[in-house]
C-alpha cells in the first residue's frame, strides 16, 4: 500500500442534521491517494450522507473538509468536480443513446481550434474520440473497443466501465463509487473490481460504498464502518474478518 | 417494418457475439435513424411515378417541395422539442400569432414592414420562451403547458384580429417576399423554400456539431443523468423552447408567402402535421433519438402522398389512411430500435 502521510481528502467533525434527525454526528474521514477506502454500514448509518458532504452534494452543518492539505468548502457537486473529485452514481450518469466518446465528454465537450471552434462552436468530435480511446485503453478496459458505439448497446458491466472511465479520465484525483457492483453479475462484478484496483494502482484515491462484503474485502485497503451516524471503526481486511466487520456495523461488537 | 418479427432471435444471437441480418439492420438504423424514412420516400416516389408518370415531372415535384415548406419549417422546432422528450401542441398557434402580428402591424398600424416582420418573429421567440419558462420554472409537463398556450395564443389572435384575414394585395412586399418564385431549370422554387433549407442547415449543424446539440440529446435521453453529468438541464430546455418559437416565427413568414395572405385560420392542422413529420422521420417520442434530416424526409413523405394520390385520382381519404399506417409503423420501428440488448 502506497499510503502517503497526508490524506488527499479529509473530513473532521462533520455534522449534518436533517431536521431533528442526525445524519452525521461528528464524523472524521480520511482518504489517501493510491488506496481504496471502502465505506460500509447499515441503511441509514450515514454512508451516503458522508460521501455527499465531502463531494459537495450536501453542505455539512459543522466540521471541516480539507483537500490536498487545504481547507475547502464545496457548495455544489461542480465545486468538488473542479477540484478533482468525481462521483459515479448508483444510477449511472450516462446518456444511453449517445456513444461512448460523447458520454465520456458529456458536459465538458471540447471544441475545434480556431474560428471553427470560437465562432461556429464546432465540436472536436474526432479528437474527443481519439482521446476517449486512449483514456479507456490506459485504464485497461478491454471490454469496450468501439468509441462510436451507443452506450445502450453495452452490457451493465461495460456501462459501469464507461461511467468509471468518465470519472477517472480527466485528471481527477479522487473517484467515489456508489454501489458499483450492485446490479452486476459475477463476471462483470469482477471486471469492475479489477478496474477499481487499476485506478488505485494508477495513484487515484478510490472511495467505495458497498453493501457487498466479499467485494469490499477483496479490493479495499481500509474500511470505514459507519454506525448510527458515527464512525464506528476503521479496519482493514487483514486485521478483521468479514463477520467482524458486520458485527461492528450492527453493533454486536 | 423491417425484421420486426426476427428481433427476438436477433437479441438472443447478440449474446453469442455473432450478428444476424436483423441485428445488422438494427445496428444500421440505430446509427442512421434517417434511413427508414429515406427508403419510404424513395418507395413512395417509385410507386406514384409508376401509377402516374406526371408525378416525376418538374412541375409536380416543384409543387411538392413548395407545399412541404411551411410544415417542414414548423417541424424543425417540433423536432427539437420532441428530442428533449417533450411535445409542442402550440406550434400552429404560435406561427399564426406571429404572422398575424406582422401583417396587422404593417397593414393596420402602418408600422414599417421590416420592423413589423421583426416584431412578429420576436413574438414567436417570446411565445416559445413562455412555454419554456412554464416547463422549466413551474415544472409542468410540456403536453399540458402547450395545450394551455395553444388556447391562449389562439384566443389572443382572434381577439386581436377579430377573426379577419389580411388579404395579399394589402401586404407589404417584404412580408410576401417568401412567396417569390424563381426557376432552376424546369423546377420552380420559392425564396421561402430556400429560407427553410437554410434553417435546416443551421439547426442540423447545431444539433450534430455543437455541445448544445449533444446536450439536447442528453437531456431528452435521461434528464437526471444529464444533470449529474453537469449539464444545466433547465437552461438547455429553455433554449430549446425559445429556439423552437423563433423557428415558428420564421415559418410564419414562409406561410404568408405561400398562402399569399395572412389568415388566423391558416394551417389548422399544423400540430398534427408537424408531429406526424417528426414521427415518420424516425425521431423518438421518448426523446434523445432522431434528427431533423428524418423530419424533412417525413414532411416530404406526407406531402408526396397528397400529391401522388391526387395525381393517381384516388380519394383524398386514402391519404389520411396511409399517413395513419405510416405513423404507427414508424413508432413500431422506433420501439424495436430502442430495445436494449438483454
Amino acid at each position: 500500500m502506497t499510503e502517503s502521510p497526508r490524506p488527499i481528502l479529509a473530513g473532521r467533525g462533520l455534522v449534518k442534521m436533517f431536521g431533528r434527525v442526525v445524519g452525521l454526528d461528528h464524523v472524521d474521514i480520511d482518504v489517501y491517494a493510491g488506496e481504496v477506502l471502502a465505506i460500509i454500514g447499515d441503511n441509514g448509518a450515514g454512508k451516503s450522507t458522508l460521501v455527499k458532504c465531502v463531494t459537495g452534494a450536501l453542505v455539512p452543518d459543522a466540521g471541516t473538509i480539507t483537500f490536498d492539505g487545504r481547507e475547502v468548502t464545496f457548495r455544489r457537486p461542480q465545486d468538488s468536480r473542479a477540484a478533482g473529485i468525481e462521483t459515479v452514481y448508483q444510477t449511472l450518469a450516462v446518456a444511453p443513446a449517445l456513444d461512448v466518446a460523447s458520454n465520456l465528454y458529456l458536459g465538458r465537450e471540447e471544441r475545434r481550434r480556431g474560428i471553427l471552434g470560437t465562432v461556429f462552436r464546432m465540436l472536436d468530435t474526432q479528437g474527443m474520440r481519439t482521446r476517449a480511446e486512449a483514456a479507456v485503453r490506459d485504464l485497461g478496459i478491454s471490454t469496450i473497443q468501439n468509441m462510436s458505439q451507443a452506450v445502450e448497446s453495452l452490457s451493465g458491466g461495460q456501462r459501469q466501465a464507461v461511467a468509471v472511465a468518465r470519472a477517472a479520465a480527466f485528471g481527477s484525483r479522487v473517484v467515489v463509487l456508489d454501489e458499483p457492483t450492485a446490479a452486476l453479475g459475477v463476471k462483470e462484478s469482477n471486471q469492475v473490481l479489477a478496474l477499481i484496483e487499476r485506478l488505485r494502482d494508477n495513484g487515484l484515491a478510490v472511495v467505495l460504498i458497498s453493501h457487498n462484503m466479499p467485494h469490499v474485502w477483496q479490493v479495499a485497503d481500509r474500511i470505514h464502518v459507519q454506525r448510527l451516524a458515527r464512525r464506528a471503526a476503521v479496519i482493514t481486511p487483514k486485521s478483521h474478518t468479514m463477520s467482524d466487520g458486520v458485527a461492528i456495523m450492527t453493533g454486536a461488537l | 417494418m423491417l425484421g420486426l418479427k426476427t428481433s427476438a432471435t436477433g437479441a438472443a444471437a447478440g449474446l453469442t457475439g455473432r450478428r444476424t441480418p436483423a441485428q445488422r439492420v438494427h445496428h444500421l438504423l440505430h446509427h442512421h435513424p434517417a434511413i427508414s424514412p429515406a427508403v419510404i420516400l424513395l418507395l413512395t416516389c417509385v410507386v406514384f411515378t409508376a401509377l402516374n408518370d406526371r408525378f416525376a415531372s418538374p412541375a409536380a415535384l416543384s409543387l411538392l417541395v413548395q407545399q412541404t415548406a411551411t410544415v417542414a419549417a414548423l417541424a424543425i422546432g417540433q423536432t427539437l422539442i420532441i428530442l428533449t422528450a417533450g411535445i409542442d401542441l402550440s406550434v400552429g398557434a404560435i406561427a399564426v400569432l406571429s404572422s398575424m402580428l406582422s401583417a396587422m402591424l404593417a397593414v393596420e398600424n402602418g408600422v414599417p414592414a421590416p420592423l413589423a416582420l421583426v416584431i412578429g418573429i420576436a413574438a414567436g421567440l417570446a411565445a416559445g420562451g413562455l412555454n419554456g419558462l412554464l416547463v422549466t420554472r413551474i415544472g409542468l409537463p410540456p403536453f399540458i403547458v402547450t395545450l394551455g398556450t395553444l388556447s391562449v395564443f389562439t384566443a389572443i389572435v382572434l381577439l386581436y384580429t377579430g377573426g379577419r384575414s389580411v388579404p395579399g394585395r394589402d401586404l407589404p412586399d417584404l412580408l410576401a417576399w417568401t412567396g417569390t418564385t424563381f426557376a432552376i431549370g424546369d423546377f420552380r422554387l420559392t425564396t421561402g423554400v430556400l429560407l427553410v433549407a437554410v434553417m435546416y442547415a443551421v439547426v442540423g449543424y447545431a444539433l450534430s456539431q455543437t455541445a448544445w446539440g449533444r446536450h439536447v440529446y442528453a437531456v431528452g435521453d435521461d434528464a437526471d443523468a444529464a444533470r449529474l453529468a453537469g449539464i444545466r438541464v433547465n437552461r438547455v430546455l429553455l433554449s430549446v423552447y425559445a429556439v423552437a418559437g423563433l423557428i415558428y416565427g420564421l415559418a410564419a413568414w414562409v406561410l404568408i408567402g405561400r398562402s399569399g395572405a395572412a389568415s388566423p385560420n391558416a394551417i389548422a392542422n399544423a400540430n398534427l402535421e408537424s408531429i406526424t413529420a417528426v414521427v415518420i422521420g424516425g425521431t423518438s417520442l421518448f426523446g434523445g433519438r432522431g434528427g431533423i434530416l428524418g423530419t424533412l424526409l417525413g414532411a416530404l413523405i406526407v406531402q408526396a402522398f397528397t400529391v401522388g394520390l391526387s395525381l393517381a385520382g384516388v380519394d383524398d381519404q386514402y391519404r389520411l389512411l396511409a399517413v395513419g399506417v405510416l405513423v404507427i409503423a414508424a413508432v413500431s420501428v422506433d420501439q424495436w430500435i430502442r430495445r436494449v440488448r438483454e
